[in-house]
């Protein structure tokens, strides 16, 4: 049992919290970061087991960097387009469908 | 009673991850990529297992990201113009942020260009590189320091696409001389994969810049404000 396991355990934490917050968040900024949670969650899962045989695995390190790129750049274009949907329909949340009475 | 449910479904699925985690931890590795990076370093042109990693054995997948890059800045440029960059309400008065964006700003022109030079054989590269200068681009921002290069012309528009271009044009040579799609001539592979990441460094800074810019703050009106309706 190595340090690095725990940052594997915490990647699956993460990822639990996240996709609850996903799940049960209405406001769109609030959704975003819940997904974040998630995306970091995968991060760290995937970087934390890749050492636990003491050496650092570059493959997966290499993933991991250009996958914090691209998710900063996704953020901010989610960003960029609820900006414009504030400004459209002045909701912070999507329509969602209703649900049947039951 | 439905939130309950989603609970113990978001615990569950981390249980679940958390118990694949140990699995995975305690069985043995089906192939030691550790040992196949490490044999494969020398024809690579690059001491760092992870640069050589990112721009030689797995390029495609980095050729694959730094496309989704260059779409999700055009995707931030397209839906409207974004406010004129020297809009006088987009500038802080704070004298701080002045004075430090003029201490910062060629500190971090100097840290980024180190740090495409230190991908080569130690931790860094083009896009911890970008993402300096990318927060450079967006203090200057901040401070209403006029960028003129971010103005809507060709120019600029050539730099957002100039990494992704010339990581493609590497590309086809060495898929035109024989070498095949993405594998560089080992005599020239050091050089071409230093010119490649700065040429990204530079994409890669002006994508997330955009991005930052594209989100202005709207012309007064009360529905663009963005602070009621928590």
């Amino acid at each position: 049992m190595s340090t690095s396991i725990i940052y594997a355990l915490g990647g699956a934490a993460l990822c639990g919290i996240g996709l609850a917050g996903f799940a049960l968040l209405r406001h769109l900024l609030r959704r975003l970061m819940a997904f974040n949670v998630i995306g970091s969650g995968v991060f760290l899962l995937l970087v934390g087991l890749a050492q636990t045989r003491g050496v650092a695995d570059p493959v997966p390190q290499a993933l991991v960097l250009t996958g914090i790129v691209v998710a900063l750049a996704a953020t901010a274009l989610a960003v960029v387009l609820m900006r414009r949907w504030y400004r459209l329909t002045g909701a912070t949340e999507l329509e969602e469908r209703r649900e049947p009475p039951c | 009673m439905r939130i309950g449910l989603v609970l113990a479904l978001s615990a569950l699925v981390g249980l679940a991850l958390g118990a694949a985690v140990l699995r995975i931890a305690g069985a043995p590795p089906p192939v030691d990529l550790p040992a196949a990076v490490g044999d494969a370093l020398v024809r690579s042109g690059v001491d760092n297992p992870v640069t050589a990693v990112l721009l030689n054995f797995r390029a495609y997948d980095t050729l694959l990201e730094v496309a989704v890059l260059v779409i999700a800045g055009v995707a931030a440029l397209s839906p409207e113009r974004a406010t004129p960059l020297a809009a006088p309400a987009l500038r802080s008065a704070n004298i701080l942020l002045h004075a430090l964006v003029a201490w910062f700003v060629p500190l971090m022109l100097v840290l980024a260009a180190y740090l495409v030079w230190a991908g080569g054989h130690r931790p860094g590269g083009a896009f911890q590189a970008g993402a300096v200068l990318a927060a450079a681009g967006v203090l200057m921002r901040l401070a209403g320091v006029p960028l003129h290069v971010l103005g809507n012309d060709l120019r600029f528009r050539a730099g957002l696409v100039l990494g992704l271009a010339t990581l493609l044009l590497v590309a086809l040579l060495g898929a035109s001389s024989g070498g095949g799609f993405l594998a560089y001539p080992p005599a020239l592979a050091g050089t071409l994969i230093l010119v490649v990441e700065v040429l990204l460094a530079l994409s890669i800074a002006l994508v997330l810049l955009v991005l930052f810019v594209s989100a202005p703050p709207s012309d007064g009106d009360a529905a663009s404000t963005g602070d009621e309706g928590v």
